[in-house]
């Protein structure tokens, strides 16, 4: 397995994951999106320090996932928030800052 | 010498004083009579100080500075001050001593006016004493400019005194109108002439005068521009028509302002001025020219007038005439003689005029009759003045008409002379004319305005001592001043033809056995005399369709002018600043419709815009 391939995989995985923000609408599948965005990163970031002999980009990887978890916790409980006062979670209904 | 300039200075500030104590001090001037006390005590303090400069002057002139003004870099271009020679402080005396008996006059006038007004009143008199003696001992073009507006701007405040009438609001408007299209230009000859010398200062160029200065020569346009100032403000042809309307006034104002002194400020300025104006001989033919043509012209109207004020306020204008006349003949010194006679005449009448329309209540010659037995002494001090207007011998104005006849021969204004002599005549039949029909004869039906605590008609009575003893100072004064002046001015100017007095007596004899004849015996009929001079007599009554013709200069002209503006403001400048305005709504509107408040959105526009920055960063260049 070569370098490239590690990094195509993970610039497919941010794609996707982007698609996902985009189009979904849904705000729980925005999360999820951007989870998916962020394990492309992780994957980039490990792959690197594998083939660079570095550590320092698995450590690196450790914090991500970590604040990811707070991310979605926090997202998570966003949406919760949002969806008690305005009775949806549909993102398209969400324009307050529409000018 | 310098005592006299100490004087001069004290008259004219002492008004000023007065005016700031009741401009000021709130209390005092909204309470009548004592802020009227206070004007009075001032300005006879101004006539005091006026007379003492007048006889401490010298034959040299006297000067005193306030401040200097204007500081340029040699020097200063202005300053404040006075000059006070022979002529300016009888001017000084001339117009303090009407100021303050019109003022003494005026509170038994007005004595029904409320409290308030009658401060103001006497607020506005103290500030126009103080502009008028300012005018008159200016020692320079600019003094005399600023004095010049605020006496404009007084006149303006008294003529409007009662503003809550419309006829007397709009003859506020025209006077100011009519006399400011004189002062534009007067301001312009100023300049110019600053512009030729380098000094406002009368003495600066009375030297360059006698010197012969070199950058005198052809000063055509700026004596020319100069002279349509003090048309304006001395009622010449043709803005004479704001004069006869400013008698909706106070009659008191309208002896003081409108005969006596402020009228007189432009033959004054041209007395002032005479060695600018001997330059410009053509100049000078044409202010005779005017001026003899005004007083015909003034005269004529006064024939047909029915109100009082108004035959008074003609005969001014026509008197006015006289004066240019002389000074246009070149005898500026006739001019300022018959100016001061005049002033203390034309006072007169105006004030017993005053003292009838008090007692009246109306100013129509027709609503009087057979005033001579209710009113003995005001009609007595009235028959004192007419004796002088009309040039009758020994009284004031026979000596200054008699010299203003004899400048006008002389000169070599031969027409004009024959104008003025025609002139003389109609102005002894006018004023006897109201004599006959408003004094003698039979007693009208007078309608009663003046109060209901009489039985209507037949009450008129003569006026309280206010205003009786300023009629009798001014009825004494008229009658010594002449013979004091040919007493202290033996030696004329030039020489008279022998055949001048006997003219001037029988013409002004003349004019009033025709008044007799017509209005008192009644041998001829007022309505034949006017049938037979149809033509003229109609065109007077129509006041020669001259306030018509500004009414339609300033309307038509100016309002066009102001659509023209109006159009140009509303289309194109408001238009350009309209477009923009509509413009930068529009692209706003386009623009906010990209903040469309979804996060999904703007999230696509920031992957596109990092997509479109790595394209081109690839891109080949």
């Amino acid at each position: 397995m070569t370098l490239q391939a590690y990094l195509t995989l993970a610039a497919v995985l941010f794609c996707i994951g982007l698609f996902g923000v985009i189009t979904r609408r849904n705000t729980i599948g925005i999360l999820l999106g951007i989870e998916l965005m962020l394990n492309a990163v992780n994957i980039n970031l490990v792959a690197f320090a594998r083939f660079l002999g570095d550590v320092s980009g698995m450590v690196f990887t450790v914090f991500t996932i970590s604040i990811t978890v707070a991310e979605v916790a926090l997202g998570l409980a966003l949406v919760i928030l949002i969806f008690r006062i305005r009775r949806t979670a549909v993102a398209d209904h969400l324009d307050l800052l529409k000018g | 010498m310098a005592a006299s300039g100490t004087f001069a200075l004290w008259a004219w500030l002492a008004p000023g004083l007065a005016f700031l104590l009741l401009g000021l001090v709130y209390p005092l001037r909204r309470s009548g009579k004592p802020a009227a006390g206070v004007s009075i005590v001032f300005s006879a303090g101004a006539l005091l100080a006026a007379v003492s400069a007048w006889r401490a002057t010298v034959p040299e002139v006297a000067r005193r500075t306030l401040w200097e003004w204007i500081p340029v870099e040699d020097g200063v271009l202005t300053s404040v001050g006075v000059l006070a020679d022979a002529d300016s402080t009888l001017m000084l005396i001339l117009v303090a001593l009407v100021s303050f008996l019109v003022q003494v006059y005026s509170v038994g006038y007005l004595a029904e006016e409320p409290p308030a007004s009658l401060g103001r009143y006497y607020a506005y008199q103290s500030l126009f004493a103080f502009s008028m003696m300012g005018l008159v001992v200016a020692p320079n073009f600019v003094q005399l400019f600023i004095c010049w507006e605020l006496v404009g701007l007084c006149s303006y405040l008294l003529i409007g005194y009662w503003y809550a009438r419309p006829e007397a609001a709009r003859a506020a408007v025209k006077a100011f109108w009519i006399t400011k299209a004189g002062d534009v230009f007067f301001l312009i000859g100023i300049v110019m002439l600053w512009s030729r010398t380098g000094t406002f200062d009368f003495s600066e160029l009375f030297e360059m005068a006698q010197g012969g200065s070199e950058v005198l020569a052809g000063l055509g346009l700026v004596t020319f521009f100069i002279y349509l100032g003090a048309a304006g403000k001395s009622a010449q042809f043709p803005f004479h028509v704001w004069l006869p309307d400013a008698m909706e006034g106070p009659t008191p104002v309208s002896a003081l302002i409108h005969a006596a002194t402020m009228v007189t400020a432009g033959v004054y300025l041209l007395f002032r001025t005479a060695f600018l104006f001997e330059r410009t001989p053509d100049v000078l033919t044409a202010v005779g020219w005017i001026g003899a043509f005004t007083a015909l012209l003034a005269a004529t109207l006064a024939c047909v007038q029915h109100d009082i004020k108004r035959v008074l306020a003609y005969s001014t204008v026509s008197q006015l005439g006289y004066m240019m006349t002389a000074i246009g003949a070149g005898f500026a010194g006739a001019g300022f003689l018959h100016l001061l006679t005049h002033g203390v005449f034309k006072a007169l009448l105006f004030l017993a005029a005053g003292a009838v329309i008090h007692a009246i209540g109306s100013n129509d010659i027709f609503g009087m009759g057979g005033l001579a037995r209710r009113m003995p002494q005001t009609v007595a001090v009235f028959l004192i003045g007419t004796l002088s207007l009309a040039g009758i011998p020994f009284f004031a104005g026979f000596f200054s008409k008699e010299e203003i006849l004899g400048a006008a021969w002389v000169g070599g204004l031969t027409v004009p002379f024959v104008m003025l002599v025609l002139t003389a005549l109609l102005t002894a039949f006018y004023m006897f004319r109201v004599v006959f029909i408003a004094f003698l004869g039979e007693p009208a039906a007078v309608p009663d305005h003046a109060g209901d605590r009489d039985a209507p008609g037949g009450h008129a009575h003569d006026a309280p001592a206010s205003m009786t003893v300023p009629l009798w100072i001014l009825a004494a004064l008229a009658m010594v001043i002449g013979i004091w002046v040919a007493v202290w001015r033996p030696e004329t100017e030039f020489k008279p033809p022998f055949w001048l007095t006997p003219l001037a007596v029988l013409v002004a004899i003349g004019g009033i056995a025709l008044a007799w004849l017509v209005y008192g015996l009644r041998v001829i009929s007022p309505e034949w005399l006017f049938r037979r001079l149809s033509v003229i007599g109609e065109a007077a009554v129509e006041r020669f369709w001259l306030d018509d013709l500004f009414a339609l200069i300033y309307r038509q002209g100016i309002l066009a002018l102001a659509r023209v503006t109006g159009w140009v403001d509303r289309y194109i400048v408001d238009g350009v600043l309209n477009a923009l305005s509509a413009w930068t709504l529009t692209l706003g509107d386009r623009l906010r419709r990209i903040q469309s408040g979804q996060a999904q959105d703007y999230v696509y526009g920031i992957a596109l815009g990092v997509l479109l920055l790595m394209v081109w960063m690839r891109w080949p260049r």
